[in-house]
């Protein structure tokens, strides 16, 4: 073997897929489309952020870098499962390589709406090979907590369908070709994917919350365990927003 | 006629019946690859053989982006790393298994351990990308072909008067000057080819030596494995 060479993601381990020792936290919510998980960490990152903690937030599928590939993909429809896997994955890892580990080893709260999980269950559910996919993962750090919003399913497709009178192609499973109905395609892919959620939420220790609850109920219940994290050693040093 | 996947392969893909030949050429820019591939395309095309190409950052899904991406240098190693390899999947889908359905040989101008070597140099574990390249389709023949650093040195300034950044390793500070670095980045490709040729068991090529007797030499070596394949497709 050729002998491992210092670079500047020597700090990436590709092969382990362990907690990591970074100074900062990471805490992520996972859930199907409509299960709240959004409102929710927009109300956690709120509340860290006027208490002066270090925080920043990163979203699925949000570098710019892929944009234009993902959305050349869908709009010819040319994306596979494979390739809609592994555009996915260079995405997550731009943003894992540039943001999430420099912040975390600042010392920051980095907060993710959807994380690896996300293409866990959704790769699986189009057909992936469910260690092929853990294994393009693996260089990803497990979340110090991962919150999972569980809510029935006619619930979380009766938030989404009241919101959006048209489905996009993929976010309905279209491409898995379970029916040529859209609605009902949601409605059997959004199914699967919670069955593969259940699967991770034992494997990966999730924190489940009860999305059917107030948001004021979930919220409490998502502060009082962060608060946990001893919250004073990631406050901002010196001055004050005050 | 490939007939099986390293690993895990491709989900929905069906790889029976597919008649085509897969031939993969790796090596250094300026290793005479694409020359070489040029004049084995002739050869067979020559033969009544359709062949179809392919290579690195040609797919219609990535290769843009990709090329954008290289040229800004901004991207980290392992979101480089995963950006090859779906322009790699996009082109194994929608080029590689089409063009052998349809009875082509297909010519491919670098596969997957050109990918897998770089990663490697760059710190990547070789288990994490044996696992990733699980998708890809083991080829009929795959030929590597071997040139000194000082040759490649040369006939890069030859061809463009200039070491190019990637191919020199710059990325990974393992010398300031170009030079230097060149040198000891394509030492470390060659002896991680050497680690993925025991592996892999893929047939290594003098490059050193004209183009002529590299042709030569590689179309032997096709029609000594691949000969009774050959004029069975094309009686």
């Amino acid at each position: 073997m050729v002998a491992m060479l210092p670079s500047p993601s020597a700090s990436i381990d590709f092969a382990a897929l362990k907690r990591h020792d970074y100074r900062g936290k990471l805490i992520a919510v996972e859930g199907l489309d409509g299960s709240g998980k959004s409102t929710q960490i927009y109300l956690l990152r709120r509340w860290l952020e006027l208490q002066n903690v270090r925080v920043s937030f990163t979203e699925w599928n949000s570098a710019m870098i892929v944009k234009g590939a993902t959305r050349r993909g869908k709009k010819q429809q040319s994306l596979t499962p494979t390739t809609f896997s592994l555009v996915h994955a260079t995405d997550f890892a731009h943003r894992y390589e540039r943001h999430i580990v420099p912040l975390l080893r600042a010392g920051y709260v980095v907060l993710c709406d959807r994380y690896a999980f996300t293409a866990l269950a959704r790769d699986a559910v189009r057909g992936c090979d469910r260690e092929w996919v853990r294994n393009l993962y693996s260089f990803a750090t497990v979340p110090d907590i991962t919150f999972f919003f569980d809510v029935p399913l006619a619930t979380a497709i009766g938030r989404i369908m009241a919101g959006r009178p048209l489905l996009k192609f993929h976010e309905a499973g279209m491409d898995l070709g379970l029916s040529t109905d859209p609605a009902e395609s949601f409605r059997l892919f959004q199914g699967r994917i919670r069955d593969e959620y259940e699967r991770l939420a034992i494997e990966y220790r999730f924190t489940r919350m009860d999305a059917t609850r107030s948001i004021e109920a979930q919220q409490q219940q998502m502060r009082s365990i962060v608060a946990r994290l001893d919250l004073a050693r990631y406050a901002r040093r010196g001055g004050t927003n005050a | 006629m490939p007939d099986r996947f390293y690993g895990a392969g491709l989900p929905g893909v069906s790889i029976s019946g597919l008649g085509g030949i897969l031939v993969a050429l790796e090596g250094a820019d300026g290793s005479g690859r694409s020359t070489q591939i040029r004049l084995l395309k002739d050869w067979l095309e020559r033969r009544g053989h359709a062949v179809a190409e392919v290579g690195l950052r040609r797919s219609t899904l990535v290769a843009r982006e990709l090329s954008a991406a290289k040229e800004g240098h901004t991207l980290g190693h392992l979101t480089m790393s995963l950006f090859y390899a779906a322009d790699f999947a996009d082109q194994l889908e929608h080029v590689i298994v089409p063009a052998l359905r349809a009875g082509y040989i297909v010519l491919a101008d670098r596969y997957i351990y050109t990918l897998m070597a770089r990663d490697i140099v760059r710190g990547a574990d070789s288990g994490y990308l044996e696992r990733l390249y699980g998708m890809a389709l083991v080829p009929d023949a795959v030929y590597y072909l071997r040139v000194s650093p000082r040759i490649l040195i040369e006939r890069n300034l030859q061809k463009s008067g200039a070491l190019d950044y990637w191919e020199s390793g710059m990325d990974i500070g393992l010398a300031s000057d170009m030079f230097d670095s060149f040198v000891k980045y394509q030492t470390l490709m060659g002896a991680q080819f050497k680690q993925l040729q025991e592996r892999y068991g893929f047939e290594v090529v003098n490059g050193n030596r004209t183009v002529r007797s590299v042709s030569n030499d590689l179309r032997a070596r096709i029609e000594a494995k691949l000969g009774a394949t050959l004029s069975a497709i094309a009686p």
